[in-house]
């Protein structure tokens, strides 16, 4: 319980009339890697979005790190956070997300360098150096004079994964990293995502329809069905012997 | 004779050489307003924008209904509210002045709108993408927002520059010695309107020629790799 660097207490999420989250727990170990699985619509990626403080909350508390993420304790009374407050907590994290959402007109370079040096404060030369690094990371060092027009989708979404990284956080986000990618392009950002699944200390939260790949790299597989986690397990538990008839029929439509 | 220059009835062509250079008087104010004109729509029109935009209503709200106010009234009722309106209250401005800045009120309705449009047209996922990153929003829109709307607005002001020039003859109306009202002067005294109405035209093409030329310029020197331009 008290190791949880991410823990959803009873957390609702409302658009309008539409309930997406319903009381959802939900708890991530430091360092653990989660593969997040499940139909469209079923509120995967408000889960993200609401840790990447994309999205607000109707109720409960999503704790990072031991602390509330959208509530500021003050005079011991949990109040809605201040962009102060949720400036500092959003430094933890970072987010990879579908369309890569790249600045079109930067370059690559620029891409990863700019928060840096805008928020971190880092030096430009400084940034220079870690940006090359990421992106000799990525597999990416020569291009980092190109704009992001002129990359095939998984190069771009390569930079997207460096420029999050570049942010130094300890809680990666991924948005279906590899859904907007045509089938070949698809292996090239798997294997720098499985690259990073082998730091220790980096948390990830993966949410993916790539199931061979989430049974390689995750310690635990959730999965989601209309804002709340029907199943969880290993990832041997759920794709070999799910208990949940549902967790079933979506593995089953899915694998085919 | 007007502003030191006579004029030389013997031909049509003889004619229209001698009240050149009095048309290049009045065309020169003209440039002067269309600038003073297109400088207040630009600078006024970002306010009002940002104004519209604003999170509160009570901001927004009356913002939006001084452009409608703006854009459902022609020319002319601004105009001669503020040179005949203002003054009652003690302020006194050139005629020239109040002309220019009427147009600026004018078209600041429209150039709000171009700077809204293209504001908008950058992505919500720029902006998630700024926030994931934590940037500051000060940040976000002067290096992600605004480098990749100037693009998109810069065509769009070019047009209304092109407009306010092609309005300023409006100004006519308040005294203001503009071309085309310079040109009426000669015809009215020289009973010949055809000569100087004619040269009116061509000098007004050229200019919107020239303006139009020189915003596809600026259009293709602004950078915009990788924009979604139509
Ligand atoms: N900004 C929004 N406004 C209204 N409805 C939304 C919004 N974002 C998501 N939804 C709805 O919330 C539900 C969950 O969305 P999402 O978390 O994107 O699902 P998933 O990522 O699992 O496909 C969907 O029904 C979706 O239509
Ligand atoms: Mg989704």
């Amino acid at each position: 319980m008290t190791d949880a660097i991410i823990r959803f207490d009873k957390v609702v999420k409302r658009f309008g009339d539409l309930t997406v989250l319903d009381e959802l727990d939900f708890e991530v170990k430091k360092g653990e890697k989660v593969s997040i699985i499940g139909p469209s619509g079923s509120g995967k990626s408000t889960v993200l979005r609401i840790l990447m403080t994309l999205e607000g909350i109707d109720g409960g508390v999503v704790y990072v790190d031991g602390e509330p993420l959208w509530h500021e304790l003050r005079e011991g009374a949990l109040l809605p956070a201040g962009e102060g407050h949720l400036r500092r907590m959003r430094s933890k994290l970072g987010m990879v997300f579908q369309q890569f959402n790249l600045f079109p007109h930067m370059t690559v370079m620029r891409n990863i360098t700019e928060a840096p040096v805008k928020v971190l404060g880092l030096s430009r030369k400084d940034a220079h150096l870690r940006a090359e690094e990421l992106l000799d990371l990525v597999g990416l060092a020569d291009q980092a004079k190109k704009f992001p027009h002129q990359l095939s989708g998984g190069q771009q979404q390569r930079v997207g994964i460096a420029r999050a990284l570049a942010m130094r956080p300890s809680i990666l986000l991924f948005d279906e990293p590899t859904s907007a990618l045509d089938p070949e392009l698809v292996g090239e950002v798997l294997t720098v995502i499985g690259r990073l699944a082998e730091e220790h200390d980096l948390t990830m939260l993966l949410v993916t329809h790539e199931m061979r790949f989430a049974r390689e790299i995750s310690d635990r597989v959730c999965f989601f069905d209309r804002g709340q986690i029907r199943e969880e397990g290993t990832p041997e538990e759920l794709f070999t012997d799910p208990s949940e008839d549902r967790t079933r029929e979506f593995l089953k439509a899915i694998l085919d | 004779m007007l502003f030191g220059f006579e004029w030389d009835l013997t031909n049509p062509l003889n004619f229209a050489i001698s009240i050149l250079p009095i048309l290049l008087v009045g065309m020169w104010v003209t440039i002067q307003a269309t600038v003073l004109g297109f400088f207040v729509a630009l600078v006024l029109g970002l306010v009002l924008a940002v104004l519209k935009s604003a999170q509160s209503r009570f901001v927004a709200w009356p913002a939006k209904l001084v452009t409608e106010f703006i854009r459902d009234t022609p020319l002319l009722v601004q105009l001669f509210f503020l040179y005949y309106v203002l003054p009652e209250y003690g302020i006194v401005l050139p005629a020239f002045m109040t002309g220019a800045l009427a147009l600026g009120i004018q078209y600041s309705a429209y150039t709000s709108e171009v700077y809204r449009a293209g504001i908008e047209a950058v992505g919500k996922d720029q902006r998630e993408a700024a926030r994931a990153l934590n940037l500051s929003a000060a940040n976000t829109f002067t290096h992600i927002v605004v480098p990749q709307a100037v693009p998109r607005i810069v065509p769009a002001m070019g047009n209304y520059l092109v407009s306010i020039m092609k309005d300023v003859p409006v100004l006519s109306v308040v005294t203001v010695l503009e071309m085309l009202n310079v040109a009426k002067i000669i015809g009215d005294r020289t009973f010949d309107y055809l000569v100087p109405l004619s040269l009116v035209g061509c000098l007004y093409l050229i200019m919107t020629l020239v303006a139009s030329a020189g915003v596809r310029v600026l259009d293709t020197h602004l950078p915009k790799q990788g924009l979604p331009l139509k």
